[in-house]
């Protein structure tokens, strides 16, 4: 019998297409592969509208074969709100960044969020702008160097880092908020979980989900791929909490 | 406290030279939002700004940016902002209440090949018509382009003394190449550099009135919260500075801001010549360009072909007299440009049948091959002769 008889054989995922251009180590690769793994079980790929961000994860639909549209920063919400009225058979998502979602797109995530629209919030947050080399974002930790806070984020000059599921879940309209995270083998499931719940909010019609993803930046972080996993689990959680905000 | 100049010789990059010759140029306050290709400038600016005892605001978007930038300069400051295509977008809301509200302020656009996200990293000169009349309604603004790191810390200085003694936004046109470009910079003595700043009030504040303008068409400026109780506006309004919304005072408001830079033109704009005398030829350029086109001049100048070089140091306002003074006594302009003829309409409407019009456009991503160049420019001449 050849050796590779005994290797089970798992179905080709039908959506993630693999081959990021992502950083080595980076979440956004693995948050992509869990979609599309969710994607795949819940047999939507068809359906599936996906608006990008501007940020790292602006070619995302080169790798998750769904349609989508790209839009300008911050504003996938607004775009996704328009899609989604007006194609109610579909599955909206957003897939955003925290510069994106919770810096230039925080008007657009409020309302969309406060109206109760229908679609699904993948929030990545990494502490950072990844994209434009590492500055701070909202949410960049107290004391976190960036390039614009080379000495360190303080909060006299730069506020204090923002809590979007707490914020978010101050709004009557939302049904599910939750926070999580991907530093070990345990949350990539528990992510798993979450991203499943929320979409099928969407298909079974219940209203608006966010899924908060605390992901890393090995590189704008200036750390080794492990390193920054371990500040995700030790520092991270410390000012986002993880859990579920909002389930109705 | 850091020093503010930083008299000597130095390796910059051209956003880098920015914002040295931004924090020469008398700048104590940047708000902004990152954006390539324009990164560098607020990354210098958090450093050197609390150096120099200034104020550095990573603002969340470029609209409230440009709004911090209005606040900034009826509090006192000399305010700057660096963005790029999609930035200048956001902020044009802002830009033109700076406008209407006579705000010296300048805004860096390190523009990028667009429209919209188009190419974050590489180069466009796109955004010559967006600086003009992106906002709203009737007004002019002052832009200026740089072709050389040496030409940001240089030009900024130009930029903010302009800024100051017009009340405009001052749009800095730098792109993607001159930005990521690093060059000898050489910055001179403290002592050399020549600053401007507004007109302050000249009479007590029972007898003055904020939006009377002098003879060169600009008022002079209070700082808000030193007793002069000014009252700063978006609506139309009076010398008082209240809304008034009347056709009349509409009619004696826009004209002004708008007369306050074209009737002044003369004391604004700038340019350079190189061997326009005798050109029959002349290339009109400006940024990153201008460095293509010297390399296509000396080349067609070997070969004996007279061609000339007109380039743009203002864009806006533009060098119209200049233009239509080389127009009637040479045969043909060409103007290079990355972008699809935004400089060159300006020219068609400038020259009429003075002389003929050509130009050598590029969508962005790149500056024009010079081989390229020349030889559509070789072309062209021949064209002319037969
Ligand atoms: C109007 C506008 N402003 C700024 C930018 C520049 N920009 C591109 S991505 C980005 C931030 C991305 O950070 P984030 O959303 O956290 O995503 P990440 O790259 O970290 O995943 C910025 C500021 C832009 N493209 N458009
Ligand atoms: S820059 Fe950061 S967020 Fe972007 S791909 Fe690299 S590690 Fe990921
Ligand atoms: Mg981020």
């Amino acid at each position: 019998m050849r050796v590779s008889a005994l290797i089970p054989k798992y179905p080709e995922p039908e959506t993630y297409m693999g081959h990021t251009h992502y950083c080595p180590g980076c979440g956004h690769a693995t948050l992509h592969k869990l979609l599309g793994e969710v994607v795949d079980e819940l047999g939507i790929r068809k359906r599936v509208i996906m608006i990008e961000p501007v940020g790292c994860s602006v070619l995302a639909l080169k790798y998750l074969k769904f349609d989508g549209i790209q839009g300008p920063h911050g504003r996938a919400p607004a775009i996704a709100t328009a899609v989604k009225r007006l194609r109610p058979e579909s599955i909206v998502i957003t897939y955003q960044g925290d510069g994106d979602l919770a810096a230039i797109g925080t008007n657009e995530i409020i309302h969309a969020a406060n109206r109760g629209e229908l679609f699904t919030v993948v929030f990545v947050n990494n502490a950072v702008y990844g994209m434009t080399g590492g500055q701070m974002a909202p949410t960049t930790l107290l004391g976190q160097k960036s390039t614009t806070t080379p000495t360190g984020r303080f909060a006299e000059f730069c506020g204090y880092p923002l809590r979007v599921c707490e914020l978010l879940n101050t709004l009557d309209a939302p049904v599910y908020l939750e926070r999580v995270s991907l530093f070990d083998v345990e949350h990539i499931l528990k992510t798993r979980a979450a991203l499943k719940k929320a979409l099928l909010n969407q298909i079974e019609g219940r209203g608006f989900s966010l899924v908060e993803v605390l992901s890393n930046c090995p590189t704008n972080w200036k750390m080794t791929p492990e390193e920054s996993w371990e500040f995700v689990k030790n520092e991270m959680t410390k000012v986002f909490p993880l859990g579920v905000f909002r389930d109705k | 406290m850091g020093k503010d100049v930083l008299t000597g010789v130095h390796f910059l990059s051209g956003n880098h030279a920015c914002v040295e010759g931004a924090i020469a140029a008398g700048c104590r306050f940047y708000a902004g939002y990152p954006i390539t290709p324009s990164n560098e400038i607020a990354e210098r600016m958090s450093v050197r700004l609390p150096q120099v005892g200034g104020i550095y605001i990573q603002m969340e978007d470029e609209l409230a940016s440009m709004a911090a930038l209005v606040g900034a300069s009826w509090g006192g400051a000399k305010p700057m902002t660096a963005t790029s295509g999609p930035g200048l977008s956001l902020m044009q809301e802002n830009i033109g209440l700076a406008a209407m509200t006579e705000s010296p302020c300048v805004v860096v656009d390190v523009q990028r090949g667009s429209p919209s996200t188009g190419l974050p990293t590489l180069v466009g000169q796109a955004d010559v018509m967006q600086a003009r009349w992106g906002s709203h309604g009737d007004y002019e603004i002052i832009a200026l382009a740089p072709s050389s790191p040496q030409e940001c810390f240089d030009f900024m200085i130009k930029a903010f003394n302009l800024a100051e003694i017009w009340r405009v936004p001052v749009i800095f046109l730098s792109d993607e190449s001159v930005a990521h470009l690093s060059e000898r910079v050489v910055i001179p003595p403290k002592e050399e550099i020549k600053l401007v700043t507004r007109k302050r009030p000249s009479v007590p504040p029972e007898k003055f009135l904020p939006f009377k303008p002098g003879s060169d068409l600009v008022p002079e400026m209070p700082i808000a919260g030193e007793g002069y109780r000014v009252h700063v506006t978006g609506l139309t309004h009076n010398e008082k500075g209240y809304p008034d919304l009347s056709a009349k005072v509409h009619n004696k408001l826009v004209p002004r801001l708008v007369n306050k830079i074209r009737k002044n033109a003369d004391k604004i704009v700038e340019y350079e010549e190189l061997f326009t005398e005798d050109a029959e030829v002349i290339l009109v350029t400006f940024g990153i360009s201008t460095r293509i086109c010297r390399d296509v001049i000396k080349r067609a100048r070997a070969e004996g072909l007279k061609v000339g070089l007109f380039r743009l140091i203002t864009i806006w306002p533009f060098p119209e007299k200049r233009i239509m003074a080389l127009a009637q006594k040479i045969k043909a302009f060409v103007t290079v440009e990355i972008n699809l003829g935004q400089v060159a309409i300006e020219m068609e409407r400038i020259v009429k049948e003075r002389c003929k019009t050509f130009l050598i456009p590029n969508a962005g991503g790149a500056v024009h091959d010079p081989d390229e160049v020349f030889a559509e420019v070789k072309q062209i001449v021949s064209g002319l002769v037969e």
